[in-house]
């Protein structure tokens, strides 16, 4: 069971037809969703994701590779994929002059739930997404938190055994957002549901088994959220340089230095050793007359991986992609 | 190489905040948006003002632009009143919506020269402007791409540009990064912080916490009232109620359904308890027993534990402890 498949796609590709010719949007992506998983597919705006989710649902046609969910190929057993997998759209939005539990009922009707599993299943979803109170109230007039977790709740109506979420908390709260993964945690630990997200969020990957970066089309690291914070070489240095530009210009010719990144007002250096470097980049600091505040080694986390990743993958060195527009600034 | 100077010659009173709040109210019929609110930004200062939805931020902000009258309070941006001055006061103020009020039939260049208008620039200063604005925004060479064109990166620059076209000495920016992927919000953070150092204060509103801890001061508004106001390092010091166990065993899912039901019966006093990937998280209070107690719990229940650490809570832990401490009907 646990090592059964849910949801692939082999070296998938997805070319669309513009005005100057063909744009890939999706090029050779490969990955593997086991049952059970939260899985989750990050990457910027226009990275692919959307595109990648409509192809594993058979909502596009793929170009070349091949994909499926729960053993049924997306493109020849789209009925049963729909009877088996539940899914959110991007920008989704229920019908407003619906209450929550005529939302229910009518997500059910469209899924075929019998009446006698709609009583069963209806009130057991709505208290599971604390809608339970709320149930006569129109959708529009729900808070953003809660349309998100009623739309949660009606695409679980048919008992899917596996969700594709595209972007489900964009533009929600941080309270509501943190509520909406704890639902998602709690459906994974009590159903064993297997989750598929899209999120352009780097923080949200720390709350998936699994996750693939994508970026341009291209799958560029696929694994746990662990394993892709240690794919980036060295370890972190942070600090607030008394001034910017000149210390980042500097900083990145001094030996044991991988890559710098900007951070706010802050520089996050990467470095070999920083037991060794830290001293040297003080000191080679000093010597220009750049004070600097509260030097300290840092963790990784899934944003510098990612922009390290994407940096490595565009070959854009190891000065920041942020380069050219604040050289201009100061 | 062009220098962009945001701020114009003239100085403002170094030793008053250019944004100053005390005691701003705003009611709307029995609803209190805006309850009783008391605070200053330093000059240079990126403030990040935070908040849950209908928490009142927004409402904040238009009544610091003048776009809305306090119920009662007072509010001084730059030593000018918002309510009686209010045409001097946004000369020297920029704004920025969470919309990006971009014309989208215009062309990168139009859009700036509009607003530039708007501002009332003479023809020599706006031509100024729009080049560096171009360069600014990493424009240059799509001068004349129509901003529906545009990525969401480059829209939102663009939109930062025209909100400082007339060099203004405070900027508001609500919600700015909304829908932007995560490389162009840290560009765009970058291009903050040299307005910043360029001596502009800017108050910033956010839904992304971890972009709020790239914020020199933060202040937090739950219902209308503010909670907590201070670095986002102090605030982590002192707004956290429990503080962040991490859990990592051999079953996660199974811990997970036991460490609920513990919760439900209130044996131990967790606050929350959640999957993180592979690991659970727990907020607790900070005692050793409590920690033995969930490592012997996951024991009798066949779950080896590999490791149990408090960890450093993020910017979001303390926020969402210090706003449902307040309110605590919401998670």
């Amino acid at each position: 069971m646990i090592n059964e498949i849910a949801l692939s796609a082999d070296a998938l590709v997805k070319r669309f037809k513009t005005s100057d010719g063909w744009n890939t949007a999706v090029d050779h992506l490969s990955l593997q969703v086991h049952r059970g998983e939260t899985y989750g597919l990050i990457g910027p705006d226009g990275a692919g994701k959307t595109t990648t989710v409509r192809l594993l649902l058979g909502l596009l046609s793929r170009t070349e590779g091949k994909t499926g969910i729960l053993g049924f190929d997306s493109m020849n057993n789209p009925y049963e994929i729909r009877e088996h997998v539940g899914y959110i759209a991007q920008q989704f939005v229920l019908p407003a002059d619906l209450t929550v539990m005529e939302n229910m009922h009518f997500f059910a009707n469209m899924q075929g739930v019998t009446n006698e599993e709609q009583k069963k299943q209806i009130p057991e979803l709505l208290a599971f997404a604390g809608l339970t109170d709320f149930t006569g109230r129109l959708a529009g007039q729900l808070s953003g938190g809660m349309k998100k977790k009623l739309a949660l709740a009606c695409s679980l109506v048919h008992t899917p055994q596996v969700v594709l979420l595209d972007e489900p908390t964009l533009g929600v709260d941080p309270i509501s957002r943190r509520e909406f993964w704890n639902l998602l945690g709690n459906l994974r630990a009590e159903r064993g549901l297997t989750i598929f997200v899209c999120t352009p969020y780097m923080d949200e990957a720390e709350r998936c088994t699994q996750i693939g970066l994508i970026y341009k089309g291209k799958l560029i690291a696929n694994d746990t959220p662990n394993q892709i914070k240690h794919m980036v070489t060295g370890e972190l240095l942070e600090f607030t340089p008394s001034r910017f530009v000149p210390a980042q210009d500097l900083v990145i010719t001094l030996e044991g230095v991988l890559e710098v990144q900007t951070y706010g007002e802050k520089l996050h250096v990467f470095v070999d050793e920083t037991k060794r470097r830290m001293s040297q980049i003080e000191a080679a600091l000093a010597a220009q007359g750049i004070t600097h505040q509260g030097m300290r080694v840092i963790d990784i986390r899934m944003e510098e991986a990612f922009i390290s990743l994407i940096r490595r993958q565009t070959n854009t060195g190891k000065q920041s992609i942020t380069e050219a527009v604040s050289n201009s600034l100061i | 190489m062009n220098h962009l100077n945001f701020v114009d010659n003239q100085d403002t009173n170094p030793t008053q905040p250019p944004i100053i709040v005390e005691g701003l109210t705003k009611s709307f019929g029995s609803f209190i948006a805006v309850d009783h609110v008391s605070f200053s930004v330093r000059a240079g200062d990126v403030f990040g003002w935070l908040g849950p939805n209908g928490a009142g931020k927004t409402t904040t902000i238009r009544m610091l632009l003048g776009l809305i009258k306090p119920t009662s309070g007072s509010a001084s941006v730059l030593g000018f009143d918002p309510v009686t001055q209010t045409k001097t006061m946004q000369a020297h103020v920029g704004y920025m919506s969470q919309q990006f009020t971009l014309y989208n039939e215009l062309t990168a260049r139009e859009n700036i020269q509009f607003y530039g208008k708007v501002y009332g620039l003479e023809r020599d200063e706006l031509k100024k402007r729009e080049d560096e604005i171009m360069q600014m925004a990493g424009l240059v060479g799509r001068e004349n791409v129509l901003t529906s064109q545009l990525s969401g990166g480059w829209k939102q620059r663009l939109a930062l540009g025209c909100a400082i076209v007339h060099r203004p000495r405070v900027v508001f920016l609500d919600e700015p990064t909304a829908g932007v992927d995560p490389i162009s919000r840290r560009d765009f953070w970058g291009l903050i912080y040299a307005m910043a150092k360029k001596g502009v204060t800017v108050l910033v509103t956010t839904h992304y916490m971890d972009e709020a801890e790239l914020c020199q001061r933060v202040g937090f508004i739950s219902q209308g009232r503010l909670v907590a106001l201070d670095s986002p390092s102090r605030l982590k010091e002192t707004q956290m109620h429990g503080q962040v166990l991490e859990i990592n065993c051999s079953n996660p899912e199974g811990g997970m359904r036991i460490l609920k039901a513990v919760q439900q019966q209130g044996q131990i006093p967790l606050l929350e308890v959640a999957l993180y990937g592979a690991q659970i998280h727990s907020v607790l209070p900070e005692a050793q027993e409590y920690k033995e107690a969930i490592r012997n719990i996951l024991l009798q229940n066949n779950i080896q534990v590999h490791s149990l650490e408090w960890i450093d809570p993020t910017l979001e832990d303390v926020f969402i402890s210090s706003v449902t401490t307040f309110s605590p009907s919401s998670v």
